[in-house]
């Protein structure tokens, strides 16, 4: 009898070996995927028990802190309220964390990995989170939700020097303290206009005439053409096979690129854009940073890519200039299946104000742990050279004129020199409903912002006339 | 060294791991250490010693490594009970005190197991009682869709704990006698008993199958019927019992699961954990996905003793942390090297086990030993299985570990019953 005994404990010792690898599977081997798991709230859990750290703002105006409650976790409280809501994000037990909450997530805990996070828990200290720096400018913020006056839109304000983020406005927006409440947050998340979404870096739109300096830097830096080159405005030049027409159906005769540009002339543009050509243009599309996420320190999926997106088959995808869907001379003028974030127009703006130099945009600036060190340091980065500084001066001095004399008169500051271009994309022909934008840099000379604005919808409304003087009072507001 | 100088050595280990057990928990908890846990590693050796002298006294033959691998378990099981809840950990080391007469009492009385097979229907009839105790209102009790307890007036327990011993001694009996009878006739080579012999054997397969009807546990009913195919197989030494039996289970809990809700939706939340419906759904897969959430963050080497995160304020994360899913917080807390060393440890126990009964000279100890120490094996790959998504998670406690008087109580029978197997074992060999 003592064989099949042998034998029933190796059936068993098999058994347990099974149990020792499924151990050594959800411990080790799927262990990031159940860490990841949207349904495993225990790293958030533990969060309820670390004091985790404010995030700031340039003046220093605390954006987020947290609270300590009787039993004692921690809450997350936002004293300016909605002010920077989409930046900022939230951080709760039941909606998850969003925004700077989510991307320095581990910063603001205070994860601290290998040896030093071991010392600590030697050494039994309590966790404790780091402070966020950012460079949000609570002010002109405050100035950029007032311009928008509920308006559905977006405005965002860089420091083309450097990509530091200075407004970040999203309307609609809401009051991140009351996503405490769950049900606040089940009537957030169904509500009209999609308040949560962060407009500046997932709003596609189609950016309309804004999108002419990216015509105009492909056409000048490759040396096609000059500001002064001649090309014919007239009405209804045949593009891609169809007349386009002209706002009003006005014809210019033949014009140089620098009046083209301030009078915001189609059939030019299109002409342009048809000469440099879909690879050229895919190029310096890339370098302008279209085709991938916005790059800016928000989570990935609050990120969208601007460029042509079509749909062959039913879906929407983004696609590269070169793909036959493209209609290359109406995407140069901002429109066919061009789609851009108002983040992505504001590098575009920025890109020519740092003398060609495209800086990656970036909200925080550093985090701060307790004991007052440095804890991490963002420092500014490039993220391309789009174009040359000599093609970087001229098409500011073709911007400067849009503003001084052309469709952006309304942007114009006094004593400060400001380079623009306006956008009006029409979103509803029948209705007349249109999308005004405008994109621009000041002081001209020295550009210290860079801001791209834009309203949903308007009935008949330009970019000259309705996002133009926003883009003024949060300019003068920064530069102040 | 003698075998019970062995055994008295072997209980340092398990005392030094309860001193550092509590001490890690205290630090956690106060930030200091005082010498409280030195108190409880002494009261631990302390009943360790008195149970050890008992055996020196009554078996002096008996297996020396038993009593310190179970010691080394009940002060794990204390360690991390203490470290979730207080309150339960004083119940649970009554309820080891209990266990530890109860262990006493089997030994002193039961000078002579063998006068077991004379009660054998007895035994076999009070033990399908027990099984259907919790079914009959008014003191049955119901949990999470199993019955397995039941509560007279203050007093709740699993009566299944019991029974399962009760079926093991009546089964070795039963196939003691009848093991030469199963085997007696071929046809075309194939070894198939007589219907009056093999009458019995069906019974237990219904009994097994009526298991999971009326008390709805599949744990329960797997671990029940995989100890009595072991003991068929040691038995009879032909395969073509348990393969067949094991088809048998297979068709029965296919067609219960197909058929009874509460058994079906356990096989869902085994197989979709993460469905966000089972995952809502009240006795859906919550538990499940918990528990490997858990033991995700506990890694190669877990998060420390205390560290684990079991609730926030009042609302509990891990769900029955201290019974079901107490191998959840042993990883969560020891890691992946925590839980491989405990199932070592257990592994050495049956290793025990199944020493004992190829070491016994009759049918009736061997087949006892092979079906204690099995269902003792299946009970633990029962609930870490189940805890660790091998099979779908049913309610059995994790031997000596979890907390449950009834368990600790019944397994401490079960080491004494094969103590007493093993000092009739050797003293016979030895001489």
């Amino acid at each position: 009898m003592n064989k099949p005994i042998i034998r029933v404990f190796a059936v068993l010792l098999v058994l347990f070996g099974l149990l020792a690898y499924f151990t050594t599977r959800w411990t080790v081997i799927d262990r990031a995927a159940l860490q990841d798991n949207p349904q495993n709230k225990r790293e958030l859990l533990a969060q309820q028990r670390i004091a985790r750290g404010s995030i700031l703002a340039a003046s220093g105006t605390v954006l987020a802190r947290s609270i300590r409650r009787s039993d004692g976790t921690y809450a997350r409280r936002y004293p300016e309220n909605g002010l920077f809501a989409q930046a900022v994000g939230y951080s709760f037990l039941n909606p998850g964390t969003a925004g700077l909450e989510r991307f320095y997530n581990g910063q603001l805990i205070g994860r601290s990995a290998g040896l030093e996070g071991t010392l600590r828990k030697l050494q039994g200290k309590r966790q404790q989170g780091n402070d966020l720096d950012t460079s949000l400018d609570p002010q002109s913020q405050r100035i950029a939700l007032d311009q928008l006056a509920g308006r559905a839109g977006a405005v965002v304000a860089l420091d083309p020097r450097n990509g530091r983020v200075r407004v970040m406005a999203s309307i609609p927006s809401y009051d991140p303290n009351v996503l405490r409440s769950a049900k606040e947050t089940a009537i957030l998340n169904s509500a009209a206009g999609a308040p949560l979404l962060n407009r500046t870096t997932a709003g596609l739109y189609p950016p309309g005439s804004t999108f002419k300096v990216v015509t105009a830097a492909a056409a000048l830096d490759s040396g096609l053409y000059e500001p002064s080159s001649t090309v014919s405005g007239d009405n209804g030049i045949s593009i891609s096979g169809v007349p386009l027409n002209n706002d009003g159906g006005q014809s210019f005769g033949q014009i140089d690129l620098t009046t083209a540009l301030t009078q915001s002339v189609n059939t030019v543009w299109a002409q342009v854009g048809e000469r440099v050509g879909k690879r050229r243009m895919g190029r310096y599309m890339e370098r302008f940073g279209f085709g991938s996420p916005v790059p800016v320190d928000l989570p990935a999926n609050e990120r969208l890519a601007s460029g042509a997106y079509c749909s062959p088959d039913g879906k929407r995808e983004l696609v590269v200039a070169t793909n036959s869907c493209v209609d290359i001379g109406r995407t140069a003028i901002g429109q066919d299946k061009l789609l851009a974030t108002p983040l992505q127009m504001a590098m575009v703006a920025s890109a020519v104000a740092n003398r060609g130099v495209l800086m990656r945009p970036a909200i925080a600036t550093r985090t701060v742990d307790p004991e007052g060190r440095t804890a991490y340091e963002n420092t500014p980065q490039q993220f391309s050279r789009v174009m040359s500084a000599a093609t970087a001066e001229k098409l500011t001095a073709m911007m400067m004129k849009v503003v001084q004399e052309g469709t952006g008169t309304a942007a114009a500051l006094n004593g400060i020199e400001v380079a623009g271009k306006t956008g009006t994309a029409e979103r509803d022909v029948i209705n007349n409903i249109t999308q005004p934008w405008f994109i621009a840099f000041a002081p001209a000379s020295n550009p210290q912002v860079a801001i791209a604005v834009t309203i949903e919808k308007t009935v008949g409304g330009f970019g000259g006339t309705e996002a133009a003087p926003i883009a003024r009072a949060v300019m003068e507001s920064l530069l102040r | 060294m003698s075998a019970r100088n062995r055994e008295l050595l072997g209980l340092l280990p398990a005392s030094l791991l309860i001193v550092a057990g509590f001490g890690a928990v205290f630090l956690q908890e106060q930030a200091r250490l005082g010498n409280l846990s030195l108190t409880y590693g002494a009261v631990f050796l302390g009943l360790c010693f008195v149970a050890h002298l008992i055996i020196r006294v009554r078996l002096p033959d008996a297996d020396p490594y038993l009593l310190p691998i179970v010691a080394v378990l009940v002060s794990v099981g204390l360690v991390v009970i203490y470290r979730l809840n207080e309150t339960l950990a004083r119940d649970q080391a009554q309820w080891f005190v209990i266990g530890l007469i109860a262990f006493a009492a089997t030994i002193i009385l039961l000078r002579d197991y063998r006068v077991l097979e004379r009660y054998r229907y007895l035994i076999a009839a009070a033990s399908l009682a027990l099984l259907l105790l919790p079914r009959i209102p008014g003191i049955g009790q119901q949990a999470n869709g199993a019955y397995l307890g039941i509560s007279l007036g203050p007093v709740s327990f699993q009566p299944a704990e019991f029974a399962k011993i009760g079926i093991i001694i009546f089964l070795a009996s039963y196939l003691r006698d009848t093991r030469a009878l199963l085997v007696s006739r071929k046809y075309f080579g194939i070894t198939l008993p007589r219907l009056k012999h093999i009458g019995p054997l069906l019974l237990v397969w219904g009994l097994a199958m009526l298991m999971l009807v009326f008390i709805r546990d599949l744990g329960s009913s797997l671990m029940f019927f995989g100890g009595f195919l072991a003991m068929l197989y040691v038995a009879t030494d032909r395969l073509i019992f348990p393969v067949v039996g094991f088809g048998l289970f297979g068709v029965g809990a296919w067609f219960f699961a197909t058929t009874v809700g509460h058994v079906g939706d356990r096989i869902s939340a085994w197989q979709h954990p993460f469905d966000p419906k089972l995952y809502e759904q009240i006795g859906g897969s919550y538990q499940i996905a918990q528990s490997l959430f858990a033991q995700a963050d506990g890694g190669l080497w877990g998060q420390g003793f205390g560290q684990a995160l079991i609730s926030v304020g009042d609302s509990p994360i891990l769900p029955a942390a201290q019974t079901d899913l107490i191998y959840a917080v042993i990883v969560n807390e020891l890691g992946l090297i925590g839980g491989i060393a405990l199932l070592l440890v257990y592994v050495m126990l049956i290793e025990r086990g199944f020493r004992i009964a190829v070491l016994a000279r009759d049918s009736f100890s061997k087949l006892l030993a092979t079906g204690l120490t099995t269902v003792v094996a299946l009970q633990v790959f029962v609930i870490v299985g189940g805890v660790t998504k091998v099979i779908p998670l049913t309610g059995v406690t994790l031997p000596f570990v979890s907390y449950g008087g009834s368990s600790i109580v019944a397994n401490f029978v079960i080491v004494a019953l094969l103590l007493l197997i093993s000092d009739r074992a050797r003293r016979e060999a030895r001489r």
